[in-house]
């Protein structure tokens, strides 16, 4: 009966998304250029949607979306709310400091919870690399990481290389300059995935304290904690940005200050900082990206973040848009 | 259908459009995505032709207003919808290659509203094969092609498939899936 049924109503007209059979979107190290390009396309229509009076379509109605965060965000956690609304869903937020994990609740517990009140998508991120894919492997719920650890942001790249690409276009052989915390840098890493699967030339900047192991110098691969794609690296972040088609800024956590990992802030601001100097060095239409929030002064000259060059504040919007994307994707797969 | 067949039907619906509308005033069209948006634009082409005038042309991707995705378990490839003027209290005439179950035109009149309120909404299609499921016709017609629920009809246009033509695909065998 149902398979009659099926039959009756599968439209001639509907064209299938053609790669996206996956269940979860842990890591963009896991997409193939087609499946990149094909959250990029879908991102458009996406955009479209929040150009209008009132952004809101009813493709997930129905469904409920869950953002589990472990640590503290505000961008991520409200730009997936306003995603995941955008398309009819219902969204609850649960700070895992307010909830039962401080009843010492286990991960698998909560996302147990999670999938018994009835919903299909788990949005989380993790202070634990790895994290949400240990929930992934535990669960029928659609699992989008949101930033695990110092291990992966997919949709913080994703909405990068969304970006990148409306600016610039085809990114092979666009060099694309990642400066800063390279080390605990969930955002440089996943971009590097990414923007290396589409042809862009990736050099990591910062100095050899904030340089993971495996790129750090006197360090191989093999001594890497997590791996990472063909990528160069330069210490020297006048030499790094020469020619560069793009240049992201990295968050400097403050925090990891307290870990004697760098000497001074002012000797940081001195040799790694974005300001005007530096960028004339890049090309003259280089786009400037940071992930946010910005330390400006430190990582970025306050004039930089608002020059013409920046696309900061439309990476905050792009991100909306490639997050309702992701949404869209992942639970087209299982009904 | 040959590319005859088709050519002369477009025309025929822009005359039809004209003489329901008496006039194009405030007519706009709106093509569905993927074929519905060169055959809007054909339309168009026609109407200049007789009348004399430049109708309006947009886009509409109804794959977000969908309800019978998630029961097949599929998403549809999506393009961004382009309605190009302000649609209040126009007559919007949706464009669509195949009239089918009518569930498409359901979502399309929802995406629809979501850009404005029209003063009328009328539809036009290439073919229509018959098997609605819900209270939907169309107000012009190319050809009435009654077919098998198992069977598929293709229609393919220049601008999408490289040629004009409109074909019925054998019925699919038991157990067979359509590729």
């Amino acid at each position: 009966m149902r398979d009659d049924a099926r039959e009756q109503a599968r439209p001639t007209s509907v064209r299938e998304a053609p790669a996206w059979k996956r269940e979860h979107l842990l890591d963009v190290d896991e997409l193939t250029p087609e499946e990149i390009e094909l959250v990029m396309d879908t991102a458009d229509a996406m955009r479209e949607v929040l150009s209008r009076e009132v952004p809101r379509v009813p493709a997930l109605r129905g469904l409920t979306v869950v953002n589990l965060f472990y640590e503290p965000s505000t961008r991520t956690r409200a730009s997936f709310e306003l995603a995941a609304k955008a398309l009819g869903a219902d969204v609850v937020n649960i700070a895992a400091e307010q909830s039962s994990v401080k009843k010492g609740e286990s991960l698998l517990d909560t996302v147990r919870t999670v999938e018994a009140l009835g919903a299909e998508v788990l949005v989380m991120r993790h202070w634990q690399s790895g994290a949400p894919y240990l929930a992934a492997r535990h669960t029928r719920l659609h699992v989008v990481n949101a930033g695990d650890g110092s291990h992966a942001h997919p949709t913080q790249a994703l909405l990068d290389i969304y970006t990148i690409r409306r600016h610039l276009g085809d990114l092979r052989g666009r060099k694309v300059v990642i400066v800063g915390d390279i080390a605990h840098s969930r955002v440089a890493r996943s971009n590097a995935w990414g923007l290396t699967a589409l042809g862009a030339q990736v050099v990591l900047c910062g100095p050899p304290t904030l340089l993971p192991a495996g790129l750090r110098p006197g360090t191989s691969m093999d001594d890497g904690e997590v791996a990472m794609p063909p990528v160069q690296v330069e210490m020297d972040l006048d030499k790094a940005i020469e020619g560069a088609d793009v240049v992201m800024a990295l968050r400097l956590q403050r925090e990891r200050m307290a870990g004697g990992v760098l000497p001074s802030l002012r000797e940081y601001v001195r040799l790694y900082q974005i300001n005007v100097q530096r960028l004339a060095r890049a090309r003259p239409d280089a786009l400037v990206m940071h992930p946010g929030p910005m330390n400006e002064g430190v990582e970025i000259a306050p004039e930089v973040a608002r020059s013409a060059q920046s696309v900061i504040e439309e990476q905050v919007t792009n991100g909306v848009a490639v997050r309702m994307a992701v949404l869209y994707l992942l639970t087209g797969g299982k009904a | 259908m040959t590319a005859d067949d088709i050519r002369r039907a477009v025309r025929r619906i822009a005359h039809e459009i004209i003489e329901r509308n008496k006039g194009v005033q405030d007519v706009v069209l709106v093509g569905m995505r993927t074929r519905g948006v060169p055959l809007a634009r054909r339309l168009a082409d026609a109407i200049r032709q007789f009348e004399g005038v430049e109708v309006p042309v947009g886009a509409l991707d109804v794959g977000l207003y969908r309800d019978d995705l998630p029961y097949l378990g599929l998403r549809p490839s999506l393009q961004p919808s382009d309605i190009p003027i302000d649609i209040d209290g126009k007559r919007v005439v949706l464009v669509d290659d195949v009239l089918y179950t009518g569930r498409t035109i359901r979502a399309a009149l929802d995406a629809l509203m979501d850009f404005g309120r029209p003063g009328q909404v009328q539809l036009a299609v290439l073919v229509d094969r018959g098997h609605r499921e819900l209270p939907i016709r169309a107000d012009y017609v190319g050809k009435n092609i009654p077919t098998s629920r198992r069977e598929e009809v293709q229609v393919r246009l220049e601008e999408v498939d490289g040629r004009d033509e409109v074909v019925i695909v054998r019925p699919r065998e038991e157990g067979e899936h359509e590729g």
